[in-house]
């Protein structure tokens, strides 16, 4: 019996990163009215960042993690600024295949530079170190951190978009994009802001997902797949419900493991597809 | 009216097909079997075309129902031990029906989500084909000679057999989309690509024609995923299923040659034949510059490489539309 705790505990936690994935893209999707194809992808360019800051310059990986966050902004604002702004004038599906484009760039750049070998980032010991609850139940210390992680994005998030001005400007260009543009907000520089909010999100993920899991060139797509499972899921504009979308998908990826290590993600999809059918606004939309 | 340079565009598609009719005759295997390739992702670019740029139906699943088309052919031909004829008939029904189904699953999503939804679906049935008993698993499974020799009995014979099926479901895949663009689905379809608002004002039924290209669209996807089989002669959920070969590459052809275009498609897939040969030795590079080619073609020109000979050419090298005025074809 402790045994199912644990493993319920265990994924509950593992949701808390897939939260952290699914934030950005919650963020493109509600505010920026596109889904970004590459968002797994520059994730995991996030995490390769992060193994380059540790290993070839050898920096602490707190300090590393700490360089992301800023390094993460300004992509996320570069790429609203200098692509997807230009490509806003055309449809979604222009936008779409612009992100595409960009996918498959960054998959292919990042194999060509790190090659193809699987890879994870040591963070001297405290991705090994963990805590005892009770009876046989233990939980790591890292995925403590993630999930705590992702508890304070999410509340800032919220505060940051429902609590300040700033927040204010980037839901009326969410809601209304003409109106907010008539009213006198500068459209395309809310937008750069609110794609480095996407940034930086990105590199936390990127940055946690590094010590945690294996990571290759090409795990970007799965990556992007959860965290559009988790985002619709939550429902339009639910930040809290990306939380328990996340912890949805990792408890059916875990059980799914359980019962044969081939099913563990198949099971997260399949779960997500009839949750889907059955419910297709999400668990919490807010509209 | 036509000026000298359609006149010369329509010639070059003419001798183009001509040419292609007396391969088997002209070139050396090695080279038919490039054809066939090419004519193959001319097939899907041309039918992910129809769904994409006619429908707005923007998937990057498509790569979904060649598996389907491909499991289902090995199923009913290896398993059932179904004549060949029938086992492609049936595989076509089966993705038929399956394109059914998952459009009435993905339908009520908007652009940006159904197309990575339809992603989903496309890894979920990925998974599923790895595990189904009976077709090798995880490794997949070979066509046993038996089957292949009845396509030839030498090597040569059968590239030349599964060269002339190839060209057959291309023409009757260009056939198909000409006549339904050529009908009222496919003026509603046409409308749709120039504006969505503008159809629905118009009277189009949007939702009809969105679905009749996703549904249409299906079993022909069937028919390449079985004859993909044919050529590489087995099964396997990676190759079957592969998204790089059978959506991506597919995306970059028809996005740089033209979306929502008759000749988009095959001008698409002689730029991506030419860059392959010219870049293929550079690996990852020939991925990049695919991708980057097609970010700056939908920045810079979104009807891609034919919209642009378009302006200059003023009407269409396949003629589509009628005149207002004459009612003649143009």
């Amino acid at each position: 019996m402790t045994g199912l705790l644990d493993q319920i505990i265990q994924a509950s936690l593992l949701g808390g990163l897939y939260a952290i994935f699914a934030l950005g893209l919650a963020i493109s999707v509600g505010v920026l009215k596109f889904i970004n194809v590459a968002h797994g992808d520059l994730i995991v360019a996030m995490s390769f960042l992060m193994l380059t800051l540790t290993e070839s310059l050898g920096l602490p990986a707190p300090i590393a993690f700490a360089l992301l966050i800023p390094i993460g902004a300004g992509m996320g604002w570069l790429l609203q600024y200098g692509l997807f702004q230009r490509a806003a004038s055309q449809n979604e599906l222009q936008i779409i295949l612009i992100t595409f484009g960009l996918s498959v760039i960054l998959q292919n750049g990042l194999l060509g530079i790190y090659g193809a070998d699987t890879r994870k980032v040591t963070a001297g010991g405290i991705e090994l170190a963990s805590l005892h609850l009770f009876g046989n139940i233990n939980i790591g210390v890292l995925p403590l951190i993630i999930f705590a992680t992702a508890c304070v994005l999410i509340a800032g998030l919220e505060q940051l978009l429902y609590r300040t001005g700033l927040g204010v400007k980037i839901r009326a260009i969410a809601d209304a994009p003409e109106a907010a543009r008539l009213v006198g907000l500068k459209v395309a520089g809310l937008m750069a802001i609110a794609m480095a909010l996407v940034g930086i999100t990105e590199a936390v993920s990127g940055g946690l997902m590094s010590i945690w899991t294996n990571f290759d060139p090409s795990s970007g797509s799965s990556r992007l797949l959860i965290a559009f499972e988790v985002v619709v899921l939550a429902g339009l504009g639910s930040f809290w419900g990306v939380l328990v979308g996340g912890i949805i998908i990792a408890l059916a990826q875990t059980f799914g493991g359980m019962v044969d290590s081939a099913y563990q993600v198949l099971a997260g999809h399949i779960v997500f597809l009839i949750l889907f059918l059955a419910r297709p606004q999400g668990l919490f939309p807010k509209t | 009216m036509t000026s000298g340079l359609v006149l010369f565009g329509r010639i070059a598609l003419a001798l183009g097909l001509i040419g292609l009719c007396a391969a088997p005759v002209l070139f050396s295997p090695a080279m038919l079997v490039l054809l066939t390739q090419a004519l193959t992702m001319l097939t899907l670019a041309m039918l992910w075309n129809l769904v994409a740029g006619y429908g707005n139906v923007m998937v990057i699943g498509q790569h979904a129902f060649v598996g389907i088309g491909a499991y289902a052919f090995y199923g009913f031909a290896m398993l059932a031990g179904w004549h060949m004829a029938v086992a492609l008939s049936a595989a076509m029904a089966v993705t038929l029906v399956c394109g059914i189904a998952v459009y009435a699953m993905l339908y009520r999503l908007r652009t940006a989500y159904l197309a990575v939804g339809s992603w989903v679906v496309a890894e979920t049935l990925m998974l599923i084909a790895s595990r189904l008993p009976g077709f090798g698993g995880g490794s997949g499974a070979s066509l046993p000679t038996s089957l292949l020799r009845s396509l030839g009995v030498r090597a040569p014979e059968r590239l030349s057999t599964i060269y002339i099926l190839v060209l057959g479901m291309a023409v009757l895949a260009f056939g198909l989309i000409w006549a339904l663009m050529r009908s009222r689905i496919g003026l509603g379809l046409a409308a749709l690509r120039d504006s969505e608002e503008g159809a629905a004002v118009a009277g189009v039924n949007t939702r009809l024609v969105r679905a009749a290209s996703f549904i249409l669209a299906a079993p022909m996807v069937g028919l390449v995923g079985v004859l993909i089989t044919l050529q590489k002669g087995r099964i396997s959920h990676v190759a079957s299923f592969s998204m790089l070969d059978w959506t991506i590459y597919v995306l970059f052809i028809v996005v740089i040659g033209g979306l929502g275009s008759l000749e988009g498609p095959i001008i698409g897939t002689l730029v991506f034949f030419l860059l392959r040969e010219v870049l293929q030795d550079y690996g990852t590079l020939y991925l990049i510059t695919l991708g980057a080619i097609s970010i700056v073609v939908v920045l810079f020109a979104p009807k891609g490489l034919w919209g642009l000979a378009r302006r200059k050419l003023g009407c269409d090298l396949i003629p589509l539309t009628h005149d207002p005025k004459t009612g003649d074809l143009r």
